[in-house]
């Protein structure tokens, strides 16, 4: 092992770098506040369009620093602290650079606030999920290689025999969004705050909806498995429920992911047998994703009473029963016909928020709530009486906010498709305006409650870091004689 | 040589190499290997067993 004095302070005992963990985990929830309070605000302006204020408050310039907000700074954080954590453990070494780590962390946040602050100005590259410009990019690849560095360097040092399936999903998560960020980011610098796309038309389109749909595959469902693979087994007390079907549904997810992507142009300029392509595989990525889902729960067979008294096992649970509904959802709403109905409509808006609030904010939260204390010297969180509050703000609120835009969605693409025995649209578009309305009311309602989960969270953090101290765990003398 | 033969041999590759590695998994030899992977994440105790800032 190499010997580096400083990071000795157990009498000579190499420690984990928990340092980086906890910094990553406090600002999820920090971000998780942020994101999902821009959330609210432009869920409100489309309930009272009065809040549009100015060029810098308005929905158009809101809306992707609540995308990026919540899917880079909230998710991408908890990623970073949760992948950092388990390949150090199921490793068995310390991080290959502490430096570099570093760099990572405060790299990150200065992507985030580069976002928050060029976002509302106005700049943007106008491509969903990838709108930061050209110089944001650039530190977002310098970033992005350091993590798979740290992250691979690490593997590379470990003293367990087997990589844990975890590593493999979050392995997967850096490689491909490394390929996903650079390809999608391509563009002519026009000045320092604007780029020209290095694509046109219709390959622009693709290549747009190869990203963005694989940013969902492998940023927003790979990674989280990874994350759920350790967190759940952890939180539960038991081993994985099938390492078999881990094994053949993550090469399943990989081999089908990176198809299905024309889904998001059905009824577009793009080829029609490439839509087709797209609607096939995502049909078949079903099953990978039900592998997982029932994975996760399985896990529990023989457990399940510790699901009555134990709400971050609850959240777990409940993260992979809402990744088992959007998987199914996702799927049914790639089909042609299905998707003649849903797209354009507010049922994409709940599918997925059925997704970010049920399956990636759930999982995260509930293994930064396995986290928190364990990166401060305690045994537990300082209350689990406002877990479980927080839990059941977070269901409720998911619930309410998904079904409103389903009615929604679905009272849209009826009226939109409306048509008169002359041929003529029954429906003004402004009249589906007006009919959505009520359910713009709940969805604020939903936000809000989900919100106000994360302020109980944010306290219940506080009051854990206040009651132990900042605390590095020694690495286990065990795995360091277990072979290589 | 048609672009399009290569297109048709990656297909086929990437399903084949799939097949392969559900085979594999299926099999016996790896089975043991998934047991002891499976467990090394339970085996490891990684809770704080002093509590930091309760003096007792």
């Amino acid at each position: 092992m190499q010997a580096n004095s400083a990071l000795e302070p157990h009498g000579g005992v190499e420690t984990f770098n928990y340092r980086v963990v906890r910094q990553f985990s406090i600002m999820t929830v920090v971000w998780g506040i942020v994101g999902m309070l821009v959330g609210v605000i432009i869920a409100a302006q489309m309930a009272w369009p009065e809040l549009n204020f100015g060029p810098y408050f308005h929905f158009g310039r809101l809306r992707p620093l609540h995308t990026n907000a919540v899917i880079f700074a909230f998710g991408g954080c908890a990623l970073f602290a949760t992948s950092y954590y388990v390949v150090q453990r199921t490793c068995g070494v310390r991080l290959i650079s502490d430096k570099l780590a570093a760099f990572t962390f405060w790299g990150w946040q200065l992507v985030i606030v580069a976002a928050a602050i060029t976002l509302p100005l106005g700049y943007t590259s106008g491509k969903e999920y990838a709108e930061l410009e050209w110089p944001i990019d650039i530190l977002i690849t310098v970033v992005w290689l350091s993590y798979a560095y740290v992250f691979f360097g690490t593997i590379a040092r470990r003293t367990q025999k087997h990589i844990y399936v975890a590593n493999w999903f979050y392995g997967a998560f850096i490689l491909a969004v490394a390929l996903l960020h650079v390809v999608n980011s391509m563009a002519i610098p026009a000045g320092a705050w604007k780029s020209y796309s290095a694509y046109a038309g219709a390959v622009d389109a693709m290549v747009q909806w190869w990203y963005g749909h694989n940013a969902v595959g492998f940023f927003l469902t790979a990674a989280f498995l990874g994350m759920m693979y350790y967190f759940v087994p952890k939180q539960a007390g038991r081993p994985v429920y099938s390492y078999r079907l881990s094994v053949v549904h993550f090469w399943a997810l990989v081999f089908t992911y990176m198809w299905a992507g024309p889904h998001h142009l059905h009824y577009t300029a793009l080829p029609d047998w490439t839509q087709s392509v797209g609607m096939a595989f995502s049909i078949i990525l079903l099953a990978p994703s039900w592998g997982g889902m029932i994975n996760g729960i399985m896990t529990l067979s023989g457990a399940w009473h510790k699901l009555r008294t134990d709400p971050i096992l609850k959240f777990m649970i409940t993260a992979l029963s809402f990744y088992g509904m959007s998987t199914f959802e996702g799927p049914m709403m790639s089909i042609k016909t299905v998707n003649a109905l849903s797209h354009y409509t507010d049922w994409t808006i709940g599918h997925v928020h059925s997704g970010a609030l049920g399956w990636v904010a759930m999982i995260s939260i509930g293994s930064i709530y396995y986290l928190i204390p364990r990166l401060f010297g305690r045994e537990k969180m300082y209350s689990t009486k406002l877990i479980d509050v927080h839990f059941m703000m977070a269901t409720i609120g998911v619930v309410l906010y998904i079904a409103a835009m389903w009615m929604a969605g679905i009272t849209q693409g009826q009226m939109w498709r409306q048509t008169n025995m002359d041929g003529t649209l029954t429906h003004a578009f402004i009249d589906s305006v007006k009919a959505t309305y009520p359910y713009y009311y709940v969805r604020v309602l939903g936000g809000a409650l989900y919100l106000g989960g994360m302020f109980l969270m944010a306290y219940n953090m506080a009051r854990t870091i206040m009651q132990g101290k900042a605390f590095d765990a020694p690495v286990p003398a065990v795995s360091q004689h277990a072979h290589a | 040589m048609d672009i399009n033969i290569l297109r048709e041999i990656l297909t086929v590759a990437g399903l084949t190499c799939f097949i392969g590695i559900a085979l594999w998994a299926y099999g016996k030899p790896a089975s043991q290997r998934f047991d002891e992977a499976a467990m090394q994440p339970i085996n490891d105790d990684d809770l704080p067993h002093e509590q930091a800032g309760s003096k007792q």
